[in-house]
């Protein structure tokens, strides 16, 4: 038997589950907003502002804003429709929240090991764009409408190639689940040596890439960020957006870019995974491991956020149709002749 | 089996009510929205029936980019905040003939095919399963499909050029 063998009801259970998710979302995008989005980036950009509040490293710049963030006042266009003005905040916070719901953090750390595991995060994933499409026109503003069609027309674009960059990884797999690929990882072997398992960026490293550009124009990032480009649209579809509703989008930002990192750390270094680490000390190194791949994967997500200038309009669709995804067949052929030949 | 059918009640009503909501409303985006609410219901209902991949391909397929597209489409051409006049039209009886109509042969065909089978849904089906079914057992109505997807693509491409 197991030490961590405890009985649950399943009630109890489902509500522990619901609890961490609800949890682990806003913690995801705090970490990430404030080790990257204030850090990180200040250092890079030489940024003396979010350096200053508090004495020490600027620690209380982030408690600061989320204080503001909370009085400021929950203002509502005249001409808006408020009714889907105010639930498009939401919709795009729940596609966050239901991303996590298959991401798992232990062997046994998962809120449900689902067969189509990938699949179900990348298609509740988009729903996302939905909420994008009803701020933007739920607030009366051509900004912020042409804002949430730029941001349709990316996502919509960029949901290929990210969907066909996984499909490497899960032929290599032979598995959707998360679980599944996590264990093929851990479980595998470079040519004959386990030392490390076999972590899927080494023979999908293309995916790697296309999976992380992708992501990076999922969630709005630079070089892909012209649906929030602030010097031609202010602030895109969330110009009208206020305290709290703003809060909202934030968490929904960095709550995704959370997920999309948990993702590629899942699905290209392994995830929870330590190569012969199994069971209940799997369960409670898992958590740590996960976070630290997790943060590894967000430092190159961010990096290339603070780093490249916007692309153009044109720029992008042609990379995303004439580039990512031609490249992204040509890698899902060779993986499927290598997995058949082998 | 309670549950599953107290669930089904739950969707179906909502669904309904959605669907309702779809054709009575007079703002285009405000119908599309309802659209969403119907074809999610759907995918939930996928799921009540243990077909997993169906219902998060649903997910993915209708909601994640067919009703974007709606949305995208009626955004950039006229999508005015407020109602928008002669949305509906004066067919409400032969509506409601049609749908009696359509109620009334789906149940005939569903009744006289699988009235005495009893479907077991213990567990999802695996979506190894479904792909086997796919590309080996229909590989060929499979292959057919993609390549007329292939023609509307190309007959769409041909269409919209100018030159």
């Amino acid at each position: 038997m197991n030490a961590l063998a405890v009985e649950i009801p399943w009630g109890v259970l489902l509500a522990i589950k619901a609890v961490v998710i609800l949890a682990v979302v806003p913690l995801g995008a705090l970490v990430l907003g404030y080790t990257f989005l204030l850090k990180m980036m200040s250092h890079m950009q030489s940024r003396l502002g979010p350096m200053d509040p508090g004495g020490f490293h600027g620690w209380f710049q982030l408690i600061g804003d989320g204080i503001k963030f909370l009085q400021k006042e929950d203002i509502v266009p005249d001409e808006a429709d408020r009714r889907v003005f105010a639930l498009a905040p939401t919709v795009v916070v729940i596609s966050t929240f239901l991303i996590f719901v298959v991401i798992p953090a232990g062997p046994r750390l998962q809120v449900a090991n689902l067969d189509v595991g990938v699949f179900y995060a990348l298609a509740v994933s988009s729903l996302s764009v939905i909420g994008v499409l009803m701020a933007g026109w739920a607030s009366a503003n051509k900004f912020a409408l042409i804002g949430a069609l730029r941001a349709a027309a990316q996502l919509i674009a960029y949901e290929l190639p990210l969907l066909l960059a996984v499909v490497g990884v899960v032929i290599q797999a032979g598995t959707m689940s998360l679980q599944g690929i996590v264990s093929a990882q851990q479980d595998g072997a470079i040519f004959g040596w386990s030392g490390i398992g076999n972590p899927f960026i080494l023979t999908q490293f293309v995916g790697f890439l296309l999976f992380l550009i992708a992501a990076q124009a999922e969630l709005t990032q630079t070089p892909f960020d012209m649906p929030v480009a602030e010097s031609e649209l202010v602030a895109g579809y969330m110009v009208e957006y206020t305290g709290f509703r703003f809060l909202f989008f934030f968490i929904g930002e960095f709550g995704t870019a959370t997920a999309f990192a948990a993702l590629a750390a899942t699905l290209f270094l392994g995830g929870w995974s330590i190569p012969g680490v199994h069971g209940t000390a799997a369960d409670l190194l898992g958590p740590l491991v996960l976070v630290l791949k997790l943060m590894a994967v967000a430092f190159l997500m961010f990096w290339v956020r603070f780093t490249y200038p916007r692309l153009r309009e044109d720029q992008l669709q042609a990379l995303a149709w004439k580039v990512l995804i031609p490249i992204a067949l040509v890698n899902v052929i060779i993986t499927a002749i290598i997995k058949v030949a082998i | 089996m309670v549950a599953q059918n107290v669930a089904f009640g739950i969707l179906a009503l909502a669904m309904v009510l959605a669907a309702i909501g779809v054709v009575r409303t007079q703002n285009v985006v405000h119908a599309a929205l309802y659209l969403v609410v119907v074809l999610a219901g759907a995918a939930a209902q996928y799921i009540l029936l243990a077909a997993e991949f169906v219902a998060w391909v649903q997910v993915l397929i209708y909601i994640g980019a067919v009703v974007i597209l709606f949305l995208f489409g009626i955004m950039l051409t006229r999508a005015p905040m407020g109602d928008l006049e002669g949305l509906n039209n004066r067919q409400g009886l032969p509506a409601v003939v049609a749908t009696l109509a359509l109620i009334g042969t789906l149940t005939a065909l569903l009744v006289d095919a699988f009235s005495d089978q009893e479907i077991v849904l213990d567990a999802p089906t695996p979506t190894a399963d479904i792909a086997t079914q796919v590309f080996k057992v229909y590989v060929v109505p499979f292959e057919a499909v993609s390549i007329l997807l292939l023609a509307a693509l190309v007959g769409a491409i041909v269409l919209a050029r100018r030159d």
